[in-house]
C-alpha cells in the first residue's frame, strides 16, 4: 500500500487523485547504488591522488607504489558503474535522469544567469547547478581516464603528450577537488536533497516548492496553484 | 497548455552534452599543447601566487615538484644517522657525516629543475658541496673514467663521466630552498646535476664511487633514458637549457 518503489508509478503513499502524495520517489535503488559506488571510487582516487601529489602527505604515508596501484585501478574502474547502470533493465530511472540532466530549459538558463535568485523560475527535477555538476563529472571520467592512460603507458605515446597529459590531469584534479567539496557542502546544507540520495524519496511539499515542474510531471497537479493560487498566471509560457 | 509542455522532459538545449564535448576538446588541446600552455599559465599565475598569503596556491600544478621513487616507499634517514661514502678508484676513500658536509665550502645554485616527463620548477635554490671538491679531496687515480652514485633506497643508481662530474654546477646538495632537503625530495642529501634532467640527480645519495673506465648506466638509462641527459639535447626533448 505505501511502498510502490520500483513499480510503474513513481508515487508513494497515494490513495486517490484528490489526496496529495506525502512522498515522491526521486532516486530509485539502482541510481542510489550507482551514486554511492561512484562516490566511493571518487573519494579513493582523490585521496590517493592527494598522497601522491602533496609532498608532506607522501612522506607521512609512504608506500608509494601501493598508493599508485590503488589510484590507477580505481581510476580504470571509474566508468564501470555508470556504464553498467546505463546498460541494464535496472537503468530505466537513471537513463531518464541522464536525459533530464542533459537538457536545459529556458527556466534553467534564467536560473543560471540570476545565480538561482530569479523568483519566477520553475525548475524541473534538477537545478542547473546539479546539471552542470553531473556533466562535469561525466567529462572528468573521460578526461582523467584518457590522460591517466597516457601517463601510465607513456612509452606508447609521443614524448610531448606525457607533458600535456600530466598538465591536463593535474588541473582537472584541482578543479575536481573544488567541485566535489562544493557538492558535499551543498548536499549537507540541503538535508531533503541529501536524504533523497540515501532513502530515495523527498517529501512532496519539498518537490512542490523547489522542483515544481517535476512535481507536476509526477503528480499531474499544478504545483503553482497549490503554493500561491492564481499568482503568476501565464509565466509558464516562458518555458519550453 | 502548460501541461503539454512539461510532459516532455527531454526537451531543451543539450547543454550537458556540450559541456562534456567541450571538456574533451579542451582536454585534447591541453594534451597536445600542454608544455606551451603550462609555460603560459605559469607566467599568468606568477604575480597572483606571489601575493597569495594563504599558501593555497602551492597546491596548484604550476612550478611544482612531483615526487618519484623507484622503490615502493620513500626512504628515511635522519641527518644524525646520515653518512656519505666517497671511494672507488681514489687515493683516499673517506666517509662524511651531514655536519662534515655542511662544514665544507658551500656552493649555492639558483637554477631550474627540469624533469624528463615535462614539468619544470623555476629558480630552485640549492646549497651543497661541489662534487669535484669531494673527488679532489679523495684524490682521483689515473685512468678514472667516471663516477657512480648509490642511493640508500637500495635500488637507484646513476652515473656521470669524469668530465661531467667535475663541472662547477654539479653539487652534492644538502639544502633546498633554505631548508635541509626533505625526505620526499631525496634528503637529507641528494645530487643536483644542474644541466641535466632530474633523473641524473640521484636522490637519497649515500655513496659516490669513482670507477676506472666507463661507468655503468643508471637505473633509468638501462630502461631507455639517455645516459648523457642534457636538458634540451637528449631524450627527444627540446626544453630550454637549465644551466
Amino acid at each position: 500500500m505505501t511502498s510502490t518503489v520500483g513499480s510503474g508509478s513513481r508515487m508513494v503513499a497515494t490513495t486517490s487523485q484528490r489526496v496529495e502524495p506525502q512522498r515522491l520517489v526521486r532516486f530509485d535503488g539502482a541510481e542510489r547504488v550507482l551514486h554511492w559506488v561512484n562516490a566511493t571510487l571518487f573519494l579513493t582516487v582523490m585521496s590517493t591522488a592527494a598522497v601522491l601529489y602533496v609532498g608532506p602527505l607522501s612522506a607521512a604515508v609512504g608506500r608509494r607504489e601501493l598508493i599508485r596501484q590503488i589510484h590507477v585501478w580505481c581510476g580504470i574502474a571509474l566508468p564501470v558503474p555508470v556504464l553498467v547502470t546505463l546498460a541494464g533493465r535496472w537503468g530505466k530511472g537513471f537513463r531518464a535522469d541522464v536525459s533530464r540532466l542533459n537538457r536545459w530549459t529556458k527556466d534553467d538558463k534564467r536560473w543560471f544567469r540570476s545565480f538561482g535568485r530569479d523568483p519566477y523560475v520553475e525548475l524541473g527535477k534538477f537545478n542547473p547547478g546539479q546539471k552542470l555538476n553531473a556533466s562535469f563529472i561525466a567529462g572528468v571520467i573521460v578526461l582523467m581516464l584518457a590522460t591517466g592512460s597516457v601517463m601510465n603507458w607513456f612509452h606508447y605515446f609521443p614524448v610531448d603528450w606525457r607533458t600535456g597529459a600530466t598538465f591536463v590531469h593535474d588541473w582537472i584534479a584541482v578543479i575536481l577537488f573544488v567541485v566535489v567539496v562544493g557538492h558535499i557542502g551543498m548536499a549537507l546544507a540541503d538535508p531533503e536533497s541529501l536524504g533523497s540520495m540515501v532513502r530515495g524519496w523527498v517529501p512532496a511539499r519539498w518537490a512542490r516548492e523547489h522542483r515544481p515542474r517535476w512535481y507536476e510531471e509526477e503528480t499531474g497537479s499544478d504545483a503553482q496553484r497549490e503554493v500561491v493560487a492564481g499568482q503568476l498566471a501565464g509565466h509558464l509560457d516562458g518555458g519550453d | 497548455m502548460a501541461r503539454v509542455e512539461t510532459e516532455a522532459p527531454v526537451k531543451g538545449t543539450p547543454v550537458g552534452r556540450r559541456v562534456v564535448l567541450g571538456m574533451i576538446g579542451l582536454g585534447a588541446a591541453g594534451v597536445v599543447f600542454g608544455s606551451k600552455a603550462q609555460d603560459w599559465l605559469e607566467h599568468v599565475l606568477a604575480p597572483i601566487t606571489a601575493r597569495d598569503g594563504t599558501g593555497l596556491s602551492s597546491f596548484l600544478p604550476v612550478g611544482r615538484f612531483r615526487i618519484y621513487s623507484v622503490t615502493g616507499d620513500l626512504p628515511n634517514k635522519s641527518t644524525v644517522d646520515y653518512r656519505l661514502k666517497v671511494g672507488g678508484h681514489v687515493d683516499q676513500p673517506f666517509e662524511l657525516s651531514f655536519a662534515d658536509l655542511q662544514a665544507m665550502p658551500p656552493t649555492n645554485l639558483d637554477k631550474d629543475f627540469q624533469c624528463v616527463t615535462g614539468w619544470r620548477v623555476h629558480n630552485v635554490k640549492w646549497t651543497g658541496v661541489r662534487l669535484g671538491d669531494l673527488l679532489n679531496k679523495a684524490g682521483i687515480k689515473a685512468g678514472a673514467g667516471g663516477v657512480e652514485f648509490h642511493s640508500f633506497d637500495g635500488a637507484y643508481t646513476e652515473s656521470l663521466t669524469m668530465e661531467q662530474a667535475l663541472r662547477p654546477d654539479v653539487i652534492v646538495a644538502y639544502s633546498m630552498e633554505g631548508k635541509t632537503v626533505s625526505r620526499e625530495h631525496g634528503g637529507p642529501v641528494r645530487m643536483y646535476v644542474a644541466p641535466m634532467y632530474g633523473y641524473k640527480s640521484c636522490k637519497w645519495l649515500d655513496g659516490i664511487s669513482v670507477v676506472a673506465g666507463q661507468p655503468q648506466p643508471g637505473y633509468w638509462e638501462v630502461r631507455g633514458y639517455d645516459v648523457d641527459g642534457w636538458v634540451g639535447k637528449s631524450n627527444g626533448r627540446d626544453d630550454k637549457p637549465t644551466s
